[in-house]
């Protein structure tokens, strides 16, 4: 057994600050479906630019990723973001197709 | 053969060091995290493709819903913050304090789980179905909603079992039976849940198995790997919340 702290490097304090922050973001996304200001495109793209930012809080910090060595955290984020790129290029383009030309 | 074992028995320790210095486990938990969040991430496409090209995407969910989501929200980043506790005191060797961060882990996992089929009950009440809703014409709503909702439903479940088999070990087992039969028997016969509740059935026959083929004491690497997926079933629901309840708000 260690010390978690010499392991990660994080204490009890950064896990609460982080957790404050996962609800406050939370808050945000919830005032913004409120209010409805914003057109459903550009409502998207805010709430997905403030998931991503709690994503990157709970990876780094609660999974530790941040602690992991640098070639173990560029690996998992870049292959995983590739695949989604991917997935975005062809998905979103395909589904346009069918919407546009409408093919069955 | 003398000679043969004993130079397989001369290489235990000679293995080169892990090229991501960690254990392999946690690298398997990564590898297998990585492969579910593309399969998260197709159901997430399809749903955020579907709402904003359809214009009459139908947007059912009013006050109670969101408040309802918004709890739910929190008991998972809640759930996440006990799970972060319970590494650190199975990392300092405090039992005690592992397993009862684990069973508050627990709690607030079931008190989501509870609080989604309240919520999915409210739907199904309302006459939406997976290929059907009464709000419009959009039958992919039903279609996208159940099944991405239902995947992490899923898989908030196979959690808490998982943490209750770290936490409680052999325990456990009567407890999940007991759940399992209290959830049945409570439960109307027509509701889906219902049968849902199987899923605790299954998971009590799986770690059986696994419980008393391999015994063992779960140490702290343990309490981590299975802190990664419940770690990995929070972040989920941070696109999951906004792409599905936020984006679809009647208000």
């Amino acid at each position: 057994m260690h010390d978690v702290t010499a392991v990660h490097g994080e204490s009890k304090a950064t896990y609460l600050w982080v957790w404050a922050a996962l609800l406050l973001l939370t808050a945000v996304e919830v005032v913004l479906a409120y209010r409805q200001v914003l057109q459903p495109v550009q409502m998207l793209e805010v709430l997905l630019v403030l998931s991503v930012v709690k994503a990157g809080l709970i990876t780094m910090y609660f999974m530790h990723l941040k602690s992991e060595l640098p070639r173990m955290r560029w690996l998992l984020t870049v292959s995983v973001t590739a695949c989604f790129v991917l997935m975005w290029i062809f998905f979103f383009r395909d589904a346009d197709r069918i919407v546009t030309l409408g093919v069955k | 053969m003398a000679t043969v074992q004993h130079a397989v028995h001369d290489t235990h320790g000679a293995f080169e060091p892990s090229l991501f210095g960690t254990y392999s486990k946690k690298i398997g938990m990564w590898l297998f995290l990585a492969s579910d969040s593309l399969t998260f991430g197709a159901l997430l496409f399809a749903y955020s493709y579907g709402r904003i090209s359809n214009p009459a995407w139908p947007t059912p969910f009013g006050k109670e819903s969101i408040a309802n989501a918004t709890i739910m929200t929190a008991c998972l980043l809640s759930s996440s913050l006990t799970m972060v506790l319970a590494v650190m005191a199975a990392n300092r060797g405090d039992r005690a304090w592992t397993r009862n961060w684990l069973l508050a882990t627990m709690f607030f996992g079931a008190a989501f789980t509870v609080l989604h089929a309240m919520e999915w009950t409210r739907l199904i009440a309302d006459k939406m179905t997976p290929s059907g809703n009464p709000w419009s014409s959009v039958p992919l709503f039903g279609g996208t909603f159940f099944t991405l909702t239902g995947m992490h439903m899923l898989h908030v479940t196979i959690g808490v079992i998982y943490l209750g088999v770290i936490a409680l070990r052999k325990k456990f087992l009567p407890v999940l039976l007991g759940l399992w039969l209290i959830g049945w028997l409570i439960t109307p016969a027509d509701s889906i849940f219902h049968i849902g509740v199987h899923v605790l059935l299954i998971g009590a026959i799986i770690s059986a198995v696994i419980l008393f083929l391999k015994p063992k004491d779960y140490d702290a690497e343990d309490v981590e790997v299975s802190g990664l997926y419940w770690h990995f079933v929070d972040l989920v629901w941070m696109f999951i919340f906004p792409l599905v309840y936020l984006m679809s708000t009647k208000v």
